[in-house]
């Protein structure tokens, strides 16, 4: 409504036509669709995403906090941060040369490289999870070497940590292309003009640069690993207080007819990503008035 | 690759390794990362699944049941996209044109499908639509059951695949000139005319591509549709489930065969959505 008006003022001519009955028509429109439009939402999302929290707290908060004590419960959160806590930084580092080689290079196959970071967003997670399966596995590529040397893998902690890898491979490079295409590299080369060396261009003049775009995409990283469940749940074996994260916990509780201590672990993921799309809502903010600066 | 015809002073391999250790230390990290954790896994299961002769590839890959996956995974999977193609569209047209209580919350809470990790949506989305959940209850009279269902498949789709059409309709729609449309009613054109001729077709591209990329979300999801399926073959088990039934059996070939399968038109869908996009971008100029 605001935006119309600032339009109108700006051309004058067009503020005699619109007669009263088309006016309440296109405000009876509006009414309708944004009726229409929460209540979409609402059933697909919003009804679904109150449950359960309602669910966590249905018989008070004791029971609430009693399953949060459970020891399969505790060993579940300190294997899932964990995996995120060698995942993060890995695909961080792996990030940043990804965008860098991308957004600073014209070589060939450069659309080829985007298009192969691509490959995770499209594969199905229990895809991801077979392809470790196949190379890992007993009777896979590595199976009969790393049984020879008696390291486990597959069932175990590395093997979860590799699945989630495959699945966040691209997040950080995906925000951190456009932030440093935009950018560009005169600053950078104006820095090793003046002497600087390599670490010195990346720290004090390329970091500062792109900081909100790499934190976004830390923060995707890190929500989505914490969060995976398909690619974790085929190479994981799924014991319980072994080799089970938070999201297979919420699965395996919920299977068992432990709803109350499902919806529990349900309300700490929830949580999870609630604080992410906080900080995701304050980054945009800040790129944007980078942007419009 | 390149049939060179440099003679035999420096062989190719050569060159090539001269090529590599020649490279700067982000080049190294980005191409040895990409060869462990991506191209090792894709050519193991591309691999695996080529030493199935042809012939056993197609008889595995067209059993009754695994065809039955398909069809609740694609097609499904496809109503869901289109749905949200409609209603996403109405979404990110309210989000853009329109002020109303609480719209800063609706737009945020809209990514919350990225967010959420898929087994807590499955979860509370079976438990709302159960036979005795909030939305459930309300459908059960009318003879309509949802969780454990093929309905239930689609509803979790529904959820995941929700934002990526609003998220990339909604740029598209704020650079849009309101002054067309203005033109075009002062010219008599009815609102309805005006949706069809004016407004469409430069939103067709962003439109297709957020379809394409909710389909390609609907066809890999896994996390909330097990949970609110039954997983029972021929009624509502889609082929992500399939791999890990055949997994949970030993049965390697089968699980390769349908995972090359998937992701076979994963990739095809990958290719349409980059086709959309270019031609999206012809459409700009």
């Amino acid at each position: 409504m605001n935006s119309n008006l600032a339009g109108h003022s700006l051309q004058p001519n067009f503020q005699d036509s619109p007669s009263s009955s088309s006016k309440e028509k296109r405000t009876w429109v509006k009414v309708v669709l944004i009726v229409v439009a929460i209540a979409y939402l609402s059933l697909i999302l919003f009804i679904p995403a109150v449950n359960v929290f309602v669910q966590a707290f249905k018989q008070g908060v004791g029971p609430f906090l009693n399953n949060l004590t459970e020891p399969h419960f505790v060993h579940a959160v300190n294997l899932t941060l964990l995996i995120a806590l060698i995942v993060v930084p890995v695909n961080t580092i792996f990030g940043l040369c990804a965008a860098w080689v991308i957004a600073r290079n014209q070589f060939r196959g450069r659309t080829f490289l985007i298009s192969l970071l691509d490959i995770p967003f499209a594969v199905s997670p229990v895809v991801a999870g077979l392809m470790i399966v196949l190379l890992y596995g007993r009777n896979g590529w590595f199976g009969p070497l790393l049984q020879a040397v008696n390291i486990k893998i597959l069932f175990a902690t590395p093997a979860m940590v590799l699945a989630s890898s495959f699945i966040t491979l691209p997040f950080v490079a995906r925000e951190v292309i456009p932030v440093l295409e935009e950018a560009g590299s005169e600053q950078e080369e104006a820095a090793k003009t003046l002497g600087a060396n390599d670490w010195q261009v990346f720290w004090r003049v390329t970091l500062p640069n792109i900081s909100w775009g790499l934190l976004y995409g830390v923060i995707l990283t890190n929500a989505r690993v914490m969060g995976e469940f398909g690619a974790v749940s085929v190479v994981s074996g799924n014991i319980a207080g072994k080799t089970q994260t938070l999201p297979l916990f919420v699965e395996e509780a919920y299977k068992q007819y432990q709803t109350q201590a499902a919806f529990s672990a349900a309300v700490l993921l929830a949580g999870l990503a609630f604080v992410t799309l906080v900080l995701k809502e304050i980054l945009e903010r800040k790129t944007k008035i980078k942007e419009v600066e | 690759m390149s049939v060179s015809v440099h003679p035999a002073s420096t062989p190719a391999w050569k060159n090539y390794l001269y090529q590599v250790g020649k490279l700067s230390w982000p080049w190294r990290i980005t191409l040895g990362y990409l060869t462990v954790m991506l191209i090792l896994p894709v050519s193991a299961l591309i691999l695996k699944a080529s030493t199935e002769s042809p012939i056993n590839f197609w008889r595995i890959a067209t059993t009754p049941v695994a065809l039955a996956t398909y069809d609740v995974t694609f097609v499904t999977s496809l109503i869901a996209a289109a749905i949200n193609g409609v209603f996403g569209f109405l979404i990110a047209w309210v989000l853009v044109r329109y002020d109303f209580p609480l719209k800063r919350f609706v737009e945020a809470a809209i990514d919350l499908p990225f967010a959420l990790p898929t087994s807590v949506a499955g979860l509370t989305l079976a438990t709302v639509y159960s036979e005795n959940g909030w939305i459930g209850s309300l459908l059960a009279p009318l003879g309509i059951k949802v969780a454990f269902t093929r309905l239930g498949v689609g509803v979790a789709m529904l959820f995941i695949s929700l934002p990526f059409v609003v998220r990339t309709l909604q740029p598209v729609m704020q650079q849009m000139e309101k002054e067309i449309e203005e033109a075009s009613w002062s010219l008599g054109a009815s609102q309805w005319q005006t949706f069809w001729r004016v407004v469409l077709p430069p939103l067709m591209p962003a439109l297709l591509t957020g379809v394409a990329l909710g389909f390609a979300r609907a066809v890999g999801e896994y996390g909330s549709v097990v949970i609110v399926a039954s997983n029972v073959p021929f009624k509502d088990l889609i082929a992500s489930v399939l791999i890990i039934q055949r997994l949970e059996q030993y049965d390697y070939s089968g699980a390769t065969v349908i995972g090359v399968v998937l992701l076979g038109i994963s990739l095809l869908i990958l290719l349409a959505i980059n086709l959309i996009q270019a031609w999206g971008r012809r459409y700009e100029l």
